[in-house]
């Protein structure tokens, strides 16, 4: 059996999420070829080459995939997913935009955020935002799904040494075209890879209060920084910070929610955190059925002191 | 030109479902249904590009049970022009909604088809990509801003890192993502005038779909519990639990 992974980078490196989706893969069983398809990216296609486990890296170096558009790097890996038996990405919004659109050339059904893996068919999935986990067997000649890359340690990143080999073939399909990218600055650890994430939510009262509250606390513990919907749709802080359902899927070792009530489509984002610590002037606060410690009071008197007693 | 949008039924949001103890699935007996969250921006953004003239008709299809028409009628009274529903009884996968969605969009020409990035009951986020594929179209997915020019829609997408805009030449597929817009509601008269709009019943054999999928769901589970957490009373407890107890830092 053998398996072709999607590998997450912006041409320069190679995303952390590469690793877990290849601890996915190393579950499965079976050679594991890492596909790089991008522009300038040979620093990746070597990144990819030193990771544990991985057999092979193929490297289609071309302007038609500098930006990951889905129509060109779909048409690629479907091509080259003849060869395997498994096609797997990461649970990003890469990934999920590209592997749909590889699994229907392929005719085939698609498997999003894969959690376990049962058997090399056989895999386990969360659905109606994490309250029911789905057993789902695919009996399709290929078996292409997503992964969450929490659900799965990530291997090391050296102690491979894979062979490099070029992928010639050039899939541009001339529908799509890169305008524009802003990307946020962060100093901070990325979210969905952070030990610790400290989160804010409605409660925090405005975006200049989120700073002023919790910057100290994240700087402090050397914690990533996250929202909730409410708070990205106040305006507090961008979009991309926001956990949940349809946000990032974070598991930190500790999980810090402060001012965040625990609406169903939040806890799908962070119930499956370590610790989690809920700071709440409301008692009755869903977030409390699911924090390990809570807190009632008032964020901005509480963490302040939470900051000079760590 | 003409604008399609896809639209489920799905259980209504707020509402935390309960697994079946026999484990085949949730238990969706009388519960609220509603249109999808994102199907419903979905909607509101193919009314807006009406009312700002760029589209001239809007077409909303569901694919489901036969009450699906439920929110067929919502879409309409929203702003939609005509309803298709492709009624089946089965549990459809996201491959066999694409190929129905495929043959709707080859009789009906639309130049913009607009569906939701995902549906919060499968939470699958696959059906736009898969009917991009299917058409051979350009899609923007999770899209916070649409901007219709000539033959070419400018789409700026909610990326990990931030945002991305990319150009597609029409016919394209817009997946909607939650801050796209903020969907109305419909107005008492609206909903009225929504019963006596059109609405087209079809079933999958009518456009060559046979509903069978080679994806089986062998169970289904409620998630672990976690186990009660404790109320602590001070900062000092607090940090005290998470250095010792906890041992997170």
């Amino acid at each position: 059996m053998s398996i072709l992974v999607i590998a997450e980078h912006d041409n320069k490196t190679l995303n952390g999420a590469t690793l877990n989706v290849v601890a996915a893969a190393q579950k499965i069983g079976g050679d594991i070829t890492v596909l790089v398809a991008g522009a300038g990216a040979q620093a990746v296609a070597d990144a990819a080459a030193k990771v544990a486990g991985v057999s092979k890296v193929l490297l289609a170096d071309n302007a038609a995939y500098a930006n990951q558009l889905a129509e060109n790097v779909a048409a690629l890996v479907a091509d080259l997913a003849k060869n395997y038996k498994h096609v797997l990405a990461a649970s990003t919004t890469t990934g999920k935009n590209i592997l749909p659109r590889v699994a229907a050339l392929l005719d085939v059904s698609m498997i999003t955020d894969i959690i376990a893996v049962e058997s090399a068919n056989t895999f386990k999935r969360p659905i109606y935002a994490g309250n029911a986990i789905a057993t789902v067997q695919s009996d399709e000649a290929v078996v292409v799904g997503t992964v969450r890359g929490t659900a799965f340690d990530a291997v090391a990143s050296e102690g491979g040494s894979a062979a490099v080999e070029a992928v010639a073939e050039v899939k541009d399909a001339g529908i799509s075209k890169f305008v524009a990218e802003e990307i946020v600055k962060s100093e901070r650890p990325e979210l969905t890879a952070a030990r610790i994430v400290v989160s804010g939510g409605r409660g925090v009262g405005s975006g200049e209060n989120y700073h002023t509250v919790l910057d100290p606390l994240a700087d402090k513990l050397g914690a990533a920084q996250g929202a909730s919907r409410a708070a990205v749709d106040a305006g507090f802080v961008p979009n991309d910070m926001q956990v949940g359902q349809t946000g990032k899927i974070v598991a930190p070792d500790l999980y810090i929610a402060v001012g965040i009530s625990g609406a169903i489509q939040h806890l799908a984002g962070m119930k499956d955190s370590k610790v989690i610590v809920a700071i709440n002037k409301d008692e009755e606060a869903p977030i409390n059925a699911v924090a390990d410690y809570w807190l009632v009071g008032d964020l901005n008197a509480v963490v302040p002191e939470l900051v000079t007693k760590l | 030109m003409k604008a399609l949008v896809a639209v489920k039924r799905v259980v209504d949001a707020n509402v935390k479902v309960r697994v079946k103890s026999d484990n085949s699935g949730v238990d969706l007996t009388n519960v609220k249904m509603s249109i999808n969250p994102f199907c419903e921006i979905a909607v509101e953004e193919a009314v807006r590009l009406k009312e700002k003239g760029t589209v001239s008709e809007i077409i909303v299809v569901s694919i489901g049970p036969k009450e699906a028409q439920e929110q067929i009628r919502s879409a309409m009274a929203l702003g939609a022009d005509r309803g298709i529903l492709v009624e089946t009884a089965d549990d459809i996968g996201a491959l066999e909604v694409a190929k129905i969605l495929k043959g709707i969009v080859e009789q009906e020409q639309p130049q913009l088809i607009l569906l939701g990035k995902q549906a919060i009951d499968d939470d699958s986020n696959q059906v736009g990509q898969m009917l991009g594929a299917l058409l051979g179209a350009g899609q923007g997915t999770f899209a916070s801003e649409v901007k219709v020019e000539g033959d070419k829609v400018q789409v700026t997408r909610e990326i990990d890192g931030g945002l991305q805009t990319v150009e597609l030449t029409l016919p394209a597929i817009i997946t909607t993502d939650l801050r796209l817009n903020e969907p109305r509601y419909a107005a008492l008269p609206n909903i009225m005038k929504a019963r006596k709009k059109p609405l087209d019943t079809k079933s999958p054999a009518d456009y060559g779909v046979t509903t069978t999928t080679k994806l089986k769901t062998v169970k289904v589970e409620p998630p672990a519990e976690r186990k009660a957490g404790v109320q602590v009373k001070s900062v000092d407890e607090l940090v005290e639990k998470l250095k010792n107890e906890a041992k997170v830092i």
